[in-house]
């Protein structure tokens, strides 16, 4: 699986500690929220809201800082999709990824995510995530539904289940994720890079480099 | 020991209380020479007020005199307190009868027939043990008349007042045998002593007949019995004899002896926010928001908040009294009058269950009973329709006594926790009512047609309906019947309320109350299935690959 390579620097120490700490804080929350959900008996029902909810909370003050770092480094760009090599992806995760082929992509400091990878964390962000936030905040604010009149157009019910929906998106996600780290150059290049900063990638073809 | 000084304590702090407030009796106890007798509590409201009263009834020269009957204690009582009787023949408690405006029916003991002992009517010189009169012993009673209430029996301090079923109101004036043929005797009442220490209304003397209803004590609410005498805070932590040890009256804040807080129209659901000074407030002051607000649950933590939010759906009772019949008394649930009658050698008899309460008696059936009742669960919105004589039974089903309505649409409702007490009574198979049945006599009495002395319902059926009034074939049969009782006594400490999974959970209490979506409780069952699915085949899947990709590459070395 590992020709040649090179290292090259790909997250920032921000990126890196917002990655980890979001990871802590989403596995907590699936933990907790399953729990809310009736599926198991863990920390116990009112343990488990308290901490469903400040973990939320958290959630939502980490990505403020997110959001405030992607738009002022032009990060955001990242994840911005593309078609290009997909197929070619999808190929090497069915067949080359298997016979040692070399990764049809190469992550730089411009381009450090894949595709697939793009197309992936872009419906987390875009579309897992706003499911799970707007669905929790109506959750949170139920008390207040009454007098803001939002009754007449809400029920606990489907805000319940887009909720759960997207809980469930999010626990497969992360599923897929986690095993996806291991289909870097080597199965530890990319967790190494999320840790260091520092990713290892074939060196066939010269790294860019960057100043 | 730690109890007993506490005890010792809250006891010299009485005699404290009492020896100034009747400083110039015999020398006062030595109570206040007690410095290491250390102040564990503060006296209660109820102790506060005995200390602050301004008269010594014992003083009076009206009530210095040999009575000899109940109406002339309240003649002298009204030379005094000359309205307190026209207040009174305005209430419920003296007329027994109260219209609901919402629905017009004519509610009151004397006009509803529950599952209990079933009816007053035919049966007055008996059931009006429990009136505030005396006399009431037919149709003919004058309720007019004032010297006929009776003052006592809500105003006794000592505990020796006691009405005696059969009797119609009075109590015993000389010593007689009681209940009759028992060889019991019962010692006639100090009239005078009794009127000499009146005072303010009581746990006891409001218990003498609500702990004592439907022919027994904690038989008939569940969450009113004699435990609440002298309660300790588990039983109720607003009744604690040695805490906050609050009257009835405490809550039931009464007007002009008209008393707050009814079941005929309970406060479902209460917005008050504050009961300011001065302003007129008509609103009902024995409901928990009346002291503790829209947001009762103190400190902002995120738990706190949340359960302040719950009281949209949710009563206050439904967490804070986890059970009914808390006091080791049981509570009768069901009462099936169709199995009455059965003779021993010719003898009416009983039998008792193994906890030595009835579980059949000749006069009245089946019973059973049970203790620390969880609850059965209701949406309550206050309105309130009662099975009353003339209305049609559900024959073959189950007919409703009284139906609280409500639900999670109303914006009006509350769930609520609820008694539900099942029985059999008898009704008219012509006209589908329930029959009122002649049961029982005046003391000394006899009479044939009476149930319980010669247990035919036939003669007792037809008595009953002359009583009332109604046509009467003479066939009968039994009628399944259930009365619901909402729940609102014996609240207990914050420390025993129900904790969340108990209802945020597949089956936990509100298992089958609808209309509301609770976590824990409720979900989407197609969405939970396919979620899980997708999670197990992700894992599969990715499992498989890495097995893949780990075999493929130790193959090639």
């Amino acid at each position: 699986m590992s020709g040649p390579s090179t290292k090259i620097y790909v997250f920032k120490r921000f990126e890196r500690f917002w990655h980890w700490s979001q990871a802590a804080l989403i596995i907590f929350l699936l933990i907790t929220g399953f729990e809310i959900h009736g599926a198991y008996a863990n920390f116990g029902f009112k343990s488990a809201v308290r901490y469903h909810v400040i973990t939320a909370w958290t959630l939502v003050g980490l990505w403020v800082f997110a959001i405030f770092w992607h738009l002022t480094t032009g990060e955001w760009k990242q994840y911005i999709p593309t078609m290009q090599k997909v197929e070619a992806m999808i190929r090497y995760y069915l067949t080359g990824i298997f016979t040692d082929a070399p990764h049809p992509f190469r992550a730089t400091r411009l381009k450090k995510h894949n595709p697939l990878q793009r197309l992936a964390y872009l419906g987390v962000l875009l579309f897992i995530s706003p499911m799970i936030w707007v669905s929790g905040w109506f959750y949170i604010f139920y008390g207040n539904w009454k007098d803001w009149g939002w009754d007449k157009y809400l029920a606990l019910e489907w805000v319940a289940f887009f909720h759960t929906m997207a809980a469930f998106m999010m626990l497969i996600f992360l599923i897929a994720h986690l095993y996806l780290t291991t289909a870097g150059h080597t199965p530890t290049s990319h967790i190494k890079a999320m840790l260091t900063g520092w990713e290892e990638v074939d060196a066939e073809e010269p790294v860019e480099q960057k100043s | 020991m730690k109890r007993n000084t506490i005890l010792g304590a809250g006891l010299a702090s009485l005699l404290v209380i009492f020896g100034a407030a009747s400083a110039t009796d015999a020398p006062a106890p030595a109570a206040p020479a007690q410095p290491a007798a250390k102040q564990t509590r503060q006296p209660s409201s109820v102790e506060l007020r005995a200390a602050r009263t301004t008269a010594d009834h014992s003083k009076f020269k009206e009530l210095q005199q040999d009575f000899k009957t109940g109406p002339e204690v309240t003649k002298a009582c009204l030379s005094c307190h000359t309205e307190a009787a026209k207040q009174l023949h305005k209430t419920k408690h003296w007329t027994w009868e109260w219209l609901n405006p919402e629905n017009n029916q004519k509610l009151g003991k004397k006009n509803v027939i529950n599952n209990f002992c079933t009816a007053v009517p035919s049966n007055y010189a008996f059931c009006t043990a429990c009136h505030i009169g005396y006399g009431w012993r037919d149709n003919n009673f004058d309720f007019t008349s004032e010297t006929n209430v009776d003052c006592l029996v809500c105003h006794d301090t000592t505990g020796d007042y006691k009405k005696l079923p059969g009797l119609a109101g009075h109590p015993a004036y000389e010593q007689i045998e009681f209940p009759p043929k028992s060889g019991k005797m019962v010692p006639a009442v100090d009239l005078q002593d009794i009127a000499q220490k009146v005072g303010a209304t009581s746990r006891a003397t409001c218990g003498a007949c609500h702990f004592l209803g439907g022919g027994g004590d904690a038989v008939k609410h569940g969450d009113l019995d004699t435990s609440l005498k002298n309660p300790k805070r588990y039983l109720d932590v607003h009744m604690d004899a040695n805490g906050l040890n609050f009257s009835c009256g405490t809550c039931h804040a009464t007007k002009g002896h008209n008393i707050p807080g009814s079941r005929y129209t309970p406060t479902a659901r209460d917005t008050i926010k504050t009961h300011i000074r001065g302003k007129v407030d008509d609103s009902n002051p024995s409901t928990c928001q009346s002291c503790h607000g829209q947001k009762p649950h103190k400190d902002d933590s995120i738990i706190t908040a949340k359960l302040n939010e719950h009281t949209d759906k949710l009563a206050c009772q439904t967490c804070h009294i986890p059970q009914f019949a808390r006091g080791n008394k049981p509570t009768k649930m069901t009462w099936d009058w169709s199995t009455a009658g059965k003779l021993k050698d010719g003898k009416p008899f009983t039998i008792k269950d193994s906890a030595g309460h009835d579980s059949y008696a000749t006069i009245k059936g089946n019973f059973t009973y049970e203790s620390d009742v969880i609850p059965q669960y209701r949406w309550i919105n206050g309105k309130v329709k009662y099975t009353l004589l003339g209305d049609p039974v559900n024959v073959g089903g189950v007919t409703e006594i009284n139906h609280y309505y409500g639900g999670p649409d109303d914006g009006q409702s509350r769930i609520w926790p609820v008694k539900v007490f099942r029985g059999k009574q008898p009704f008219d198979v012509e006209t589908k009512s329930l029959l009122v049945p002649h049961t029982a006599v005046g003391y000394g009495e006899k009479d044939d047609s009476a149930y319980w002395q010669n247990f035919k319902w036939d003669a007792a059926l037809k008595a009953g309906a002359e009583a009332v009034g109604r046509p009467f074939g003479g066939k009968f049969d039994f009628a399944a019947t259930e009365m619901t009782w909402p729940i609102t006594h014996m609240v207990a400490p914050k420390e025993d309320a129900l904790t969340c999974t108990q209802c945020h959970s597949r089956s936990g209490r509100l298992q089958n109350v609808k209309g509301i979506y609770m976590p824990g409780r409720d979900s989407t069952r197609w969405l939970d299935i396919l979620g899980w699915l997708g999670a197990l085949g992700t894992l599969v899947g990715v499992l498989g690959h890495g097995a893949l990709r780990v075999y493929l590459a130790r193959k090639r070395g």
